[in-house]
């Protein structure tokens, strides 16, 4: 399972990369969001539920939606 | 250039500094604290889930100092959002498609339900006060989601946020009474076991405080965000029209899958 985590770290790399470069805001959110995803399921295979709960619960669900409601507040979400 | 270059040696940099700590590995053995807390978790704090144990116990100052600081955070965040004026919005345009609407009253209870049992069994199971508001909060972002208007018990939800932190600190003053020290699960608390809901001694009673407060206070959050969106557009912002066109026609547009 090492070689999945090893893709998990990249994929992490590569979506983190591309969310500073990407023009438009509300993939950039997103796609902030699937770096916590992937970071917990780190957690989860470190040993750490509790952090890989918080994780997806606050990282990839709450703060993707206050990003997403923020972004349409301020009129940037087009 | 130059700017590319100085970015990629910069980066470079803080990789090979970062390395050190990949090359360092995980230790092989427990630290002097980390041991006292395996050896003596159990004995000292009643319980039977170490990481519970240093969370509410050992570390239980650094909790109400967390819980203290998404306090402040969302009362800012209020303060500042709740200044406009509410006006009625057109009630179909704040609803949600059928799909949502469905899915919302099938998934709502359940989800809660889940919360809930985080943070009831968080000195049993992963999880705990924290992870259990979360999804509690996130159950009711769905109803939000479903019907931007929904009316939510807002007097209830600060009575509850506003109790269960008081009682929180009132847990740890009980513990100085009994115990000697703030927040200390000593004395004839009953010991942390595995499989039983009513052990553990304070810890059940302080994750629950934990849960219904971060529950209440992320879902608060959440609901001034929204509901100030829904009024935003109607408050003589040169944006205006665009955004109340936005409401009943923008469903089909690409941000509409929120909706």
């Amino acid at each position: 399972m090492i070689w999945l985590d090893g893709l998990v770290c990249l994929l992490m790399v590569i979506v983190a990369v591309t969310a500073t470069v990407v023009r438009n805001l509300v993939s950039a959110v997103i796609m902030v969001g699937v770096v916590s995803l992937l970071v917990s399921y780190l957690f989860l295979r470190m040993g750490a539920p509790d952090v890989a709960m918080t994780e997806a619960a606050i990282g990839a669900a709450l703060t993707t939606v206050i990003f997403l409601v923020a972004l349409r507040r301020t009129g940037e979400g087009r | 250039m130059t700017r590319t270059i100085i970015t990629i040696i910069a980066l470079l940099a803080v990789a090979a500094l970062f390395w050190t700590l990949v090359a360092l590995g995980t230790p092989d053995e427990l630290g002097a604290v980390s041991r006292h807390y395996v050896e003596r978790g159990i004995i000292e704090n009643r319980g039977a889930n170490l990481v519970t144990s240093v969370v509410v116990n050992y570390r239980g100052l650094d909790t109400l100092g967390e819980v203290t600081v998404l306090f402040l955070s969302v009362t800012g965040a209020a303060f500042v959002l709740r200044r406009r004026e509410r006006k009625p919005v057109d009630r179909a345009a704040s609803k949600a498609s059928e799909i949502v609407q469905t899915g919302a009253g099938v998934l709502v209870a359940p989800i809660m339900l889940f919360g809930a049992y985080i943070f009831l069994h968080g000195h049993l199971t992963p999880g705990g006060g924290f992870q259990g508001g979360a999804v509690v909060a996130s159950g009711v972002l769905l109803l939000l989601l479903a019907d931007r208007e929904r009316a939510l018990p807002h007097g209830l939800m600060s009575w509850l946020e506003s109790l269960s932190g008081f009682a929180f600190v009132v847990a740890g003053l009980a513990g100085l009474w009994v115990a000697g020290s703030f927040l200390a699960n000593r004395g004839v608390l009953p010991l942390g076991e595995w499989n039983q809901l009513l052990s553990a001694g304070v810890i059940p009673v302080i994750y629950i405080l934990i849960g219904l407060k971060v529950g209440s206070e992320l879902a608060a959050l959440l609901d001034v965000m929204m509901r100030g969106e829904a009024v935003a557009g109607a408050h003589g912002s040169p944006r205006s029209p665009r955004h109340r066109r936005s409401g009943p026609s923008g469903t089909g547009r690409s941000r509409g899958g929120r909706r």
